[in-house]
């Protein structure tokens, strides 16, 4: 089980996922219409991308969006659950091992205690997720049982990764149950909502296109994000 | 299919229709009549496919259900913070179900989304720049209420709005000949004061084409007239089309497209056909977002330009006063605190926010200009933008909305609002007619004519 998990199956949910999100990446530039969009993207390729480049700083920056400097205590949790989600597994050290095993090379590793702290924010992160979901009428109105599932499915990779590096209870069940829930973390995200890891920027990118070229960057006026 | 006599699937596109629906008053039967109106649920489900692309489908998959966006908008901020307000939830349960459904939705449902997609959002595009995802409901509204007007689910005003604009290209009964003249009207009436003053029609390969808002013939022509003079003072070399005069557009309030189109292509040609340097349109946003910001697309126009530099009055004086074709006499400046209304539709959807204070420097004694909190892209609707203005059926939705600039004008403690727009200008004295508040408000040509520096030449002679 572990072999086939680690093995053939790892390989195949990466193609999928990561093979999947570069179809979606593509599919949403094939789907943009100029003229229903009404964004000259074309002809006015620069004056976009530079649009499209600030727009996309503009958020994935802490605190340079205006958005993000009116919450500051969501924004520092939001932040901290993102880069958690990504940073802990990309740079984890268990994870780098598998990697020189199979491809002899591997990256940067953290130190546990790093790694251990990420891994916690993500659950407390999502923990706070869910309370806000419940707490605050302007977000329970939209809150369907689809985002609890999502949040769930994203978190699992990490309840099941603590329980077994703190080794409680049987560390293979834990180990296999950790896998398998990282791969289905992995397999949803070219077809639900997650699908935000690369729409995010598309979409980021387009609304910053639209606003470079036609609403305010042809006149030399930058959008004050 | 039952479809009424006023309310149906069919544009309004001839006089008698026109009349005829406007005899109604109020649109008592029209309402009457939509409780009765079929949806065409292929037809509906026919044109999502077409015409919903990438865009409009990312942003209705991926939007976080977050509620970032939720403060970002005025009509949630000024109607207690109900949830029914969050711009996420507006279009989720409207846009979103229409899609889900795939159409399958029935009239109930349909007069749901027209009451919100006509009195709980003004389009002004302000919560498209706080959702992280960068979802602009503004457009999606747009989107929306082009598949509710296809359908007959249409407010009477806007139902009326675009037949004008179908029948007489203008938003209002004016025609040609009325534009005319009012225009020679305007020009001798004017001239007696400013000597050689000419409103000139039809002129080729003039500077400046100058187009304005159909209210100005119809209900101010001395903004005509003021025009005019500002023109005739900074020695431009100008002309105003017989034909293709008028830039508003209610059928873009309305999503009636093909209308749009129409409207933009007339005025394009009246560029095409008097080969002016460039054109100006006057001060009103939503006319300059329905001929340069969205016209040339409706047009077909690759570039997403107009067949000429086609400009916003305001960045024409801003460029008049830098120059010293205007001048300003010092000794006349505004000297009492006052502020300025942003208008989206130029500001936050052209990025005017600079120039439109370059002429407050010119214009203002220096200390008495006042920023409303927030400003610039920032600055929140009027209140009664998006066609909210003149819809009866959600007057007092619109009052309520107001309240949200009665408020920032009297943060600001002026009584002197500056409204560059046509539609701020109508919401902000409406605003004042309802809460009485003690406000002045003002276009920028009564204002810089009453200060000009007129050079001797151009005065009456003493006799
Ligand atoms: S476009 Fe404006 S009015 Fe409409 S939902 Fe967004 S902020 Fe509110
Ligand atoms: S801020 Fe954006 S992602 Fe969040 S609920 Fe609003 S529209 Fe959706
Ligand atoms: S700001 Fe106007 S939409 Fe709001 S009404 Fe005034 S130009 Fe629009």
């Amino acid at each position: 089980m572990y072999d086939f998990l680690t093995g053939p199956m790892l390989w195949a949910t990466f193609l999928v996922s990561f093979g999947g999100l570069i179809v979606r990446a593509i599919m949403y530039v094939k789907g943009l219409s100029w003229q229903l969009d009404r964004v000259a993207y074309r002809p006015h390729m620069s004056y976009g991308m530079r649009g499209a480049v600030r727009s996309i700083l503009a958020f994935i920056i802490p605190f340079k969006a205006r958005l993000w400097r009116t919450r500051p205590g969501f924004t520092i949790i939001f932040f901290a659950f993102h880069i958690g989600l990504l940073v802990t597994p990309i740079f984890l050290e268990a994870h780098n091992v598998m990697l020189q095993k199979a491809f002899g090379v591997s990256l940067p590793t953290l130190p546990t205690g790093v790694a251990d702290g990420l891994a916690w924010v993500c659950l407390v992160g999502g923990l706070f997720m869910v309370l806000r979901r419940i707490a605050f009428p302007e977000v329970r109105i939209i809150t369907t049982a689809y985002d609890y599932l999502l949040l769930v499915i994203t978190v699992l990779p990490f309840i099941t990764g603590l329980i077994a590096r703190y080794e409680m209870g049987d560390y293979n069940f834990w180990l296999t149950a950790h896998i398998l829930t990282g791969e289905i973390w992995l397999l949803s995200l070219p077809f639900t909502k997650l699908s935000h890891a690369i729409l995010f920027f598309m979409s980021r990118m387009q609304l910053g296109m639209d606003y470079g070229i036609k609403r305010g960057g042809m006149k030399g006026s930058d959008m004050a994000w | 299919m039952p479809e009424g006599k006023f309310c149906n699937k069919t544009p309004i596109t001839t006089e008698e229709q026109l009349k005829a629906t406007l005899g109604d008053k109020g649109g008592k039967q029209y309402y009457e009549e939509m409780n009765h109106l079929d949806v065409d649920s292929e037809k509906l489900w026919g044109a999502i496919q077409k015409t919903m692309k990438s865009r409009t489908k990312t942003w209705l998959e991926i939007c976080a259900h977050c509620g970032l966006c939720a403060e970002s908008c005025f009509l949630y901020q000024v109607n207690g913070r109900v949830p029914e307000q969050v711009p996420s939830y507006k279009i989720q349960s409207t846009l979103g179900q229409m899609v889900k459904k795939k159409g399958k939705v029935d009239n109930e449902f349909m007069q749901m989304c027209m009451e919100t997609a006509w009195s709980k959002c003004t389009c002004c595009n302000r919560c498209g720049m706080y959702c992280p995802h960068g979802i602009d409901m503004g457009v999606m509204f747009s989107y929306l209420r082009g598949l509710l007007y296809s359908q007959g689910f249409v407010p009477w005003e806007l139902k009326i709005g675009a037949g004008m604009h179908r029948v007489y290209r203008a938003q209002m009964d004016v025609t040609m000949e009325d534009w005319v003249e009012t225009c020679e009207w305007m020009a001798e009436e004017t001239e007696e004061e400013w000597p050689g003053l000419e409103i000139p029609v039809d002129k080729e390969d003039a500077d400046i084409m100058y187009t304005c808002n159909a209210r100005e013939p119809k209900h101010y022509p001395e903004d005509i007239a003021e025009a005019a003079i500002l023109f005739h003072v900074a020695g431009e070399n100008w002309t105003v089309p017989s034909e293709g005069w008028e830039q508003t557009s209610l059928s873009m309030f309305a999503g009636d497209w093909e209308c749009c189109k129409d409207n933009v292509v007339n005025v394009y040609s009246a560029i095409e056909r008097l080969r002016p340097k460039r054109a100006i349109g006057t001060e009103c946003g939503h006319a300059h977002r329905a001929t340069v910001i969205e016209g040339p697309y409706w047009a077909g126009r690759e570039d997403g330009q107009p067949p000429a530099p086609y400009i916003h009055y305001v960045e024409w004086l801003a460029e008049a006063l830098r120059t010293g074709k205007l001048k300003i006499d010092p000794a006349k400046r505004i000297k009492e605190p006052v502020t300025l209304q942003d208008s989206c539709n130029y500001v936050r959807n052209q990025g005017l926010k600079d120039v439109t204070r370059e002429i407050i420097s010119y214009i203002v004694e220096p200390g008495y200009f006042v920023e409303m909190a927030p400003n610039k892209e920032h600055n929140y609707c009027c209140g009664g933008g998006g066609g909210f203005n003149g819809i009866g059926l959600y007057r007092e939705q619109r009052n309520v909305a107001l309240r949200k600039k009665k408020q920032q004008i009297l943060d600001t403690g002026c009584k002197l609002v500056i409204a560059p727009c046509h539609n701020c200008w109508d919401a902000i004295r409406d605003l004042e007619e309802e809460y009485e508040i003690g406000i002045r408000w003002s276009f920028l040509k009564p204002l810089v004519i009453g200060m000009l520096d007129v050079p001797e030449h151009l005065l009456p002679k003493d006799e």
